[in-house]
């Protein structure tokens, strides 16, 4: 019985005799496993961006808005329904709830922003200091406005990070004054940046003022005095999100006195369930990228395959040699096998370092997250030796079954 | 020691050739004992080649029986085989059949591999059987980098190096010049001398003179075995 050591030595020194051949019969590897690394975790990249940003839209959190469900489902927050059927009292109802931890009602409105002589147009969200628990936000500088500005719709703003930027982008916003329509209003505060959403809108180009300000001076004019656009809830933890959603369904359905069976005139999001569609989707095109790939790691392994079999034509003089010298069929299985196998691995390795490579331009490229799980690495270098055993595994079966005697007498 | 090296009885092979029976060997009866050095000649078609890789454990008799070193060859498995062909034969080949990428000292290395023996061993046993032959200032040449003589000269050592029960050579000068053919024989002299066994297969009658007996084949059965007046013990 040959030793290992013995058998790792000759198959190393087989594939070295001819390193082109067997460079290029690596390369088929090495892009199948390269391409599937790089493409995985693409897709894993932007996995984590999507839910990052729809996390950042707030934790455990419920948004309700005026008017009836979108068909299909996930329909957006931000914009808002038709019709005005969310009030104040019905925001001060769902504060009742059981395991309600914030509400905030907001309006939404856009608005022509001058200051320093430029000028700018964003959204102007009316919120009222609850607002910011319920969607996690925090003032990076300055301060928000409390609750007594808002009764007294002070002309106060506090400024998103991209707003704040472009119109302030060499003094200290902080104090310095602004019109917004017409009106002439201080900023108190600036907002921590939260960058995109998952859908590609900038959150940081808004502007937050008292909700009753928004209310009586700027989009909620031509409006009922009582209503609002959206009401952000967030449920006190994440177990409890499904209850209360019910929970504020049904409240609404009431306080608004739909009958059953009716449609509703209001919608309420689930953010969690929005991350969980969002990712599922993400998922599936990571797996459609990876397996796409993979059927170039099959190509590879045809490769191998190939040239194991012309290996073996040449060197069937060799192998009835080997045999008369005492070679086992299993010694020249495992020889050949071993050579196939060494071939794929080294093509997963090589692969695996230009998968990353690639990865980490590809990524930095879209300004996603580099997300390479270890597993999914040691997953490649498995199914590289893998294919090497499959496609290794006839050829080295026809070398090792071959008569000697008829071997010999090959030239 | 008193059992013969080889031991044939009523050897016979078949072979299929289309609708045709061939009977390569057609009962072939013989005995060789230790330290026997003989060649076994006849024309092509004579079954000499057939019984020389019946010797070799190379493949297996139809019919009949024979016993190598008290194995007896029918009997033996495919792994069995390859085991009596690594431990009791030693073969040499008119085309040498050195593989070209191993330098000599490897190449006599090769059927100790295939016999688990130890790299130092192999390597001292190796060094040690190539200056036996006369090579030992060209361990670490490539065949390529070698004469005829010197390549064939390498593939006796590597024949030697299982320690062998039976040195068997097919044709061994049949590609080399006839002064080197006869340096080739006289190593063979000489190695039988120290006490091993040697049968040589060829159809070269001269060659057959320079051993002790001659086994002469002719359409599968043993035609003449008479020992060389010259140098019959």
């Amino acid at each position: 019985m040959m030793r290992t050591a013995d058998l790792v030595s000759s198959a190393s020194r087989a594939l070295r005799s001819n390193p082109l051949r067997s460079a290029l019969t690596a390369l088929g590897v090495i892009i199948g496993v390269g391409s599937v690394v790089a493409m995985v975790a693409l897709g894993s990249g932007a996995q984590a961006q999507v839910e990052r940003s729809i996390a950042s839209l707030g934790s455990n959190l419920l948004i309700v808005v005026p008017g009836a469900q979108a068909t299909g489902g996930v329909r957006m927050a931000q914009g808002g329904g038709g019709r005005d059927t969310l009030t104040l009292d019905d925001v001060e109802a769902i504060a009742g709830l059981e395991g309600v931890l914030a509400v905030a009602p907001s309006q939404r409105g856009n608005a022509q922003l001058v200051a320093n002589g430029v000028n700018w147009n964003t959204r102007i969200e009316g919120v009222t200091p609850s607002y910011m628990l319920a969607r996690d936000w925090e003032v990076a500088q300055g301060r928000f406005f409390d609750e007594s500005e808002e009764r007294q719709a002070r002309r106060v703003v506090v400024l998103g990070a991209t707003v704040a930027r472009e119109l302030f982008p060499n003094v200290d916003p902080i104090g310095q004054a602004m019109r917004i329509s017409g009106g002439s209003y201080e900023v108190i505060g600036v907002l921590e940046s939260k960058g995109q959403s998952g859908f590609g809108m900038d959150q940081d180009d808004v502007v937050l003022a008292p909700l009753t300000t928004v209310k009586r001076r700027i989009s909620g004019r031509f409006r009922r005095a009582d209503t609002v656009s959206q009401i952000s809830v967030k449920a006190a933890s994440e177990g409890e999100l499904n209850r209360l959603q019910e929970d504020v369904e049904n409240l609404l359905r009431d306080r608004h006195r739909i009958r059953p069976g009716d449609e509703d005139d209001f919608t309420v999001q689930n953010l969690s369930s929005i991350t969980e569609t969002a990712a599922a989707t993400t998922q599936v095109f990571t797996y459609l990228l990876g397996g796409i790939s993979a059927v170039s790691l099959l190509v590879g392994g045809i490769g191998i395959m190939n040239i194991m079999l012309v290996s073996v034509t040449e060197r069937t003089r060799e192998i009835g040699l080997r045999k008369a010298l005492g070679a086992r069929q299993s010694d020249i299985l495992h020889q050949f096998g071993l050579e196939a196998v060494t071939l794929s691995l080294a093509g997963g390795i090589v692969g695996l370092a230009l998968g990353v490579a690639g990865a980490w331009g590809m990524t930095s490229l879209f300004n996603l997250p580099l997300v390479i799980a270890p597993q999914n690495a040691l997953m490649a270098i498995g199914f590289s030796g893998l294919v090497g055993v499959v496609f290794g595994a006839y050829p080295a079966w026809r070398a090792a079954k071959l008569d000697p005697i008829e071997a010999l007498r090959r030239e | 020691m008193t059992a013969p090296l080889i031991e044939a009885k009523e050897l016979v092979k078949l072979y299929q050739m289309g609708d045709e029976t061939v009977h390569a060997l057609a009962g072939v009866s013989f005995v060789v004992p230790r330290g026997d050095y003989c060649a076994i000649v006849g024309p092509s078609g004579s079954g000499k080649s057939t019984m020389m890789n019946i010797l070799g454990g190379l493949d297996t008799p139809s019919g009949g029986r024979i016993v190598i070193d008290n194995a007896d060859i029918a009997t033996l498995t495919d792994e069995e085989l390859a085991t009596f062909r690594n431990r009791t034969i030693g073969f040499i080949f008119q085309s040498f059949n050195l593989l070209p990428r191993l330098s000599a000292l490897e190449n006599v290395e090769l059927p100790m591999i295939y016999g688990g023996v130890l790299p130092k061993e192999r390597k001292e046993r190796a060094a040690a059987l190539l200056t036996r032959v006369g090579l030992g200032e060209r361990m670490s040449h490539r065949p390529t980098q070698l004469s005829g003589g010197q390549q064939q000269r390498v593939a006796i050592a590597r024949a030697l190096a299982g320690r062998p029960a039976l040195l068997l050579a097919d044709e061994p000068t049949g590609a080399l010049d006839t002064q080197t053919g006869k340096d080739i024989l006289n190593l063979f002299s000489e190695l039988n001398r120290e006490g091993v066994t040697i049968v040589i297969v060829t159809h070269d009658h001269e060659v057959a003179a320079a051993t002790k007996r001659t086994i002469e084949m002719r359409d599968g059965r043993i035609v003449a075995d008479h020992l060389n007046g010259s140098r019959a013990a």
